[in-house]
């Protein structure tokens, strides 16, 4: 069992992300020593990229301010590398293929082991056309988290089926940002999945309200909040990292 | 070669949301093109809608200025709608039907594909909605109302740099949140396979009709075939049928904007590096750290950071050439053709011509050498005032 199974096994879990120097990176590390404080159980780094279409408008613009603001892919190593003294969750990337294939697969994926990060999500690499980067991060034993969308069930099966770390369940149709309301149908999408794989799943995209957090955790191994958490990094400023600990405290015990 | 792969380049680089869709359209894609009822109706539209064949046409007095190689245009700019556009939106909103989808969505740079989308949505009957970067809505206001006024919705994009990049991020975007009644019409030969393919198998009408139209006047082929490349459609239509033969070349003019050394410019062949974005392995104007760069060009159409996925194939086997041509050139041919041979044409196209009035003097007058002329440039009339320094109201 990996670091991310282990960490995430028999409990409600909660997963949070976060722009990697949004607004900076000084705010980006203080966030994560908050969030760990506040009992966040695995954490979600974003690499900025230019063009992140696999995202709502909140995650997007953050990385937009982050790369205006000087963020680098390197600097995001240095924050993983400079946290991981201090904190033992798993840490995992989330970026786009491009990002990632211009510093050069084998590159990357060295240098993720590291710094002491654990896996990494790519949203615009299918299930098809893993391979050419997955053979780089089993080499170094990174794992490459699946996102499992609400589609048809021989599609779930194989791609569950594949999944290692954690199956990121994707609420429903559509990409990231927040959702009023969850389609029908998302109970059955979970159990199937559940019944697919031996690992934990846990559901993102979207999720907003405590209604929303309680309905969600209750039908998978946990949840993941990535918009949500953006939006109150976005509006605080220099006090993001109290309020967002305030803010984990509570999914936490609504989750409990 | 794998199906969706030109060498390195191509393959599906999608949310897995919309996996199974890109997995539909494919299969669909390739059964459409073998079934006979298909292909009549296809044809049936080009030629009785689109009012295809469309003309070759020899520019005389530009081959006779010249002294050079005869110049022949093939004349998109008299398709319906006023581009080669149509072509592939035809086939495409077919495929769509064959879906049962009820709902086209597209993305535009120049705004030429939205239109086309936008008469064949009103014409199937379909409902439509168009994606435009901000800054391409206000210097292509002209079309933006003609998609109106043929009953599509159009959306102005407000993010990244508000062009034709964006416009398709947010279209991915659109897709990937409903597509149980939507199609994704994509517009040039870019994306995730199958769009290139089909883009190309829709577009390579042009080089069909441009080589048995050359062979019946002039009784041999072209010394040269040229278009224009943002994406890369018109002039992977044009270069289709001229792959395979040898003695043809192939040349496709990309932006060179204000001049490549500026950096303002969208010329991805002469200044991009491989790379990975909408859908696709290609060629991408980018920087050191896999961002994809902030592009230019006089013509909205041609700027698009990427290529298609083909293109980066022929250049790197060195079957085309792609050159750099700035805006200035491109302006200077756009007038010249109007002068000379009384056709207004895309500023898009006068990148390819351009190239055309200077190669045209390597060759004899006995040989010949063909421009797509991608579309009309009523579009651009008012830019090109705006930069001879001249304000007049559209």
């Amino acid at each position: 069992m990996n670091r991310i199974e282990e960490a995430l096994k028999d409990k409600k879990s909660f997963i949070g992300y976060i722009t990697a120097g949004h607004p900076t990176i000084d705010i980006s590390e203080k966030v994560i020593y908050k969030m760990v404080e506040a009992g966040t159980d695995l954490i979600e780094i974003g690499i900025p990229f230019s063009d992140p279409n696999a995202e709502g408008e909140v995650i997007h613009n953050a990385n937009i301010k982050a790369l205006k603001n000087g963020m680098k892919i390197e600097k995001a190593f240095d924050l993983v590398e400079t946290v991981r003294k201090k904190v033992n969750v798993p840490i995992v990337f989330l970026t786009y293929c491009n990002p990632v294939f211009k510093y050069g697969y084998d590159e990357f994926f060295k240098k993720c082991k590291e710094v002491g990060a654990d896996g990494i999500i790519v949203p615009d690499l299918p299930f098809e056309e893993r391979d050419e980067m997955k053979v780089f991060a089993d080499k170094y034993g990174i794992i490459m988290i699946t996102l499992v969308p609400p589609v048809s069930k021989n599609r779930i099966e194989m791609l569950a089926k594949d999944a290692k770390g954690f199956a990121y369940l994707v609420s429903s149709m559509g990409l990231a940002g927040v959702r009023k309301k969850f389609p029908d149908g998302v109970k059955e999408f979970a159990k199937f999945v559940k019944e697919n794989t031996n690992i934990p799943i846990l559901i993102g995209f979207g999720i907003e309200n405590e209604e929303q957090i309680k309905e969600m955790s209750e039908i998978s191994d946990g949840i993941i909040l990535d918009s949500a958490i953006v939006n109150i990094i976005e509006e605080s400023g220099e006090e993001a990292p109290e309020k967002v600990f305030k803010f984990i405290k509570e999914i936490k015990n609504t989750i409990a | 070669m794998n199906k969706g792969r030109y060498g390195q380049h191509g393959g599906q680089y999608m949310p897995e949301v919309v996996m199974e869709e890109m997995k539909k359209i494919e299969k669909t894609f390739y059964e459409c093109i073998e079934d006979e009822s298909f292909i009549k109706e296809y044809k049936d539209l080009l030629k009785n809608y689109v009012n295809r064949p469309s003309l070759l046409y020899y520019a005389k007095n530009i081959s006779e200025d010249l002294g050079g190689a005869k110049v022949y245009l093939k004349r998109e700019d008299l398709n319906h709608t006023g581009a080669h556009k149509i072509n592939n939106v035809i086939g495409q909103a077919l495929i769509a039907k064959k879906l049962g989808k009820t709902r086209l969505i597209a993305e535009t740079g120049a705004g030429q594909h939205g239109v086309a989308t936008a008469t064949i949505a009103a014409l199937f009957g379909m409902e439509c909605e168009i994606f435009m970067g901000k800054e391409d809505t206000d210097r292509q206001a002209l079309n933006v109302y003609r998609m109106k006024l043929l009953g599509a919705k159009v959306n102005a994009v407000r993010e990244g740099t508000e062009t034709l990049k964006d416009a398709v991020n947010a279209t991915i975007r659109e897709l990937a949140g409903r597509f149980d009644d939507t199609f994704y019409v994509l517009g040039s030969a870019v994306g995730p396979h199958p769009y290139p393919a089909m883009v190309k198998y829709f577009q390579s009408v042009i080089s069909k009709e441009a080589k048995k139209q050359i062979l019946e006047v002039e009784g041999k082929l072209p010394k040269a075939v040229l278009a224009c490349v943002g994406g890369g459609s018109n002039a992977i239509g044009m270069f289709a049928d001229f792959i395979e033969e040898k003695d043809v070349r192939l040349i496709g003019c990309e932006a060179a904007g204000l001049g490549i050394e500026t950096g303002k410019h969208a010329a991805t062949i002469t200044t991009g590096e491989v790379g990975i974005f909408h859908g696709m392995k290609s060629y991408f104007v980018q920087d050191s750290q896999g961002q994809i760069a902030p592009v230019y060009s006089i013509s909205a159409g041609l700027d698009y950071p990427g290529i298609g996925p083909e293109h980066s194939y022929l250049h790197e086997t060195k079957r085309a050439e792609y050159v750099p041509v700035t805006d200035e050139e491109s302006v200077q041919a756009f007038e010249y053709l109007a002068k000379k041979e009384g056709i207004i044409c895309a500023v898009e196209s006068s990148f390819a011509l351009s190239k055309a009035l200077e190669i045209a003097k390597e060759y004899r007058p006995e040989d010949s050498i063909i421009v797509c002329l991608s579309g009309r440039g009523d579009k651009d009339v008012a830019a090109i005032a705006r930069y001879r320094g001249e304000n007049i109201d559209e």
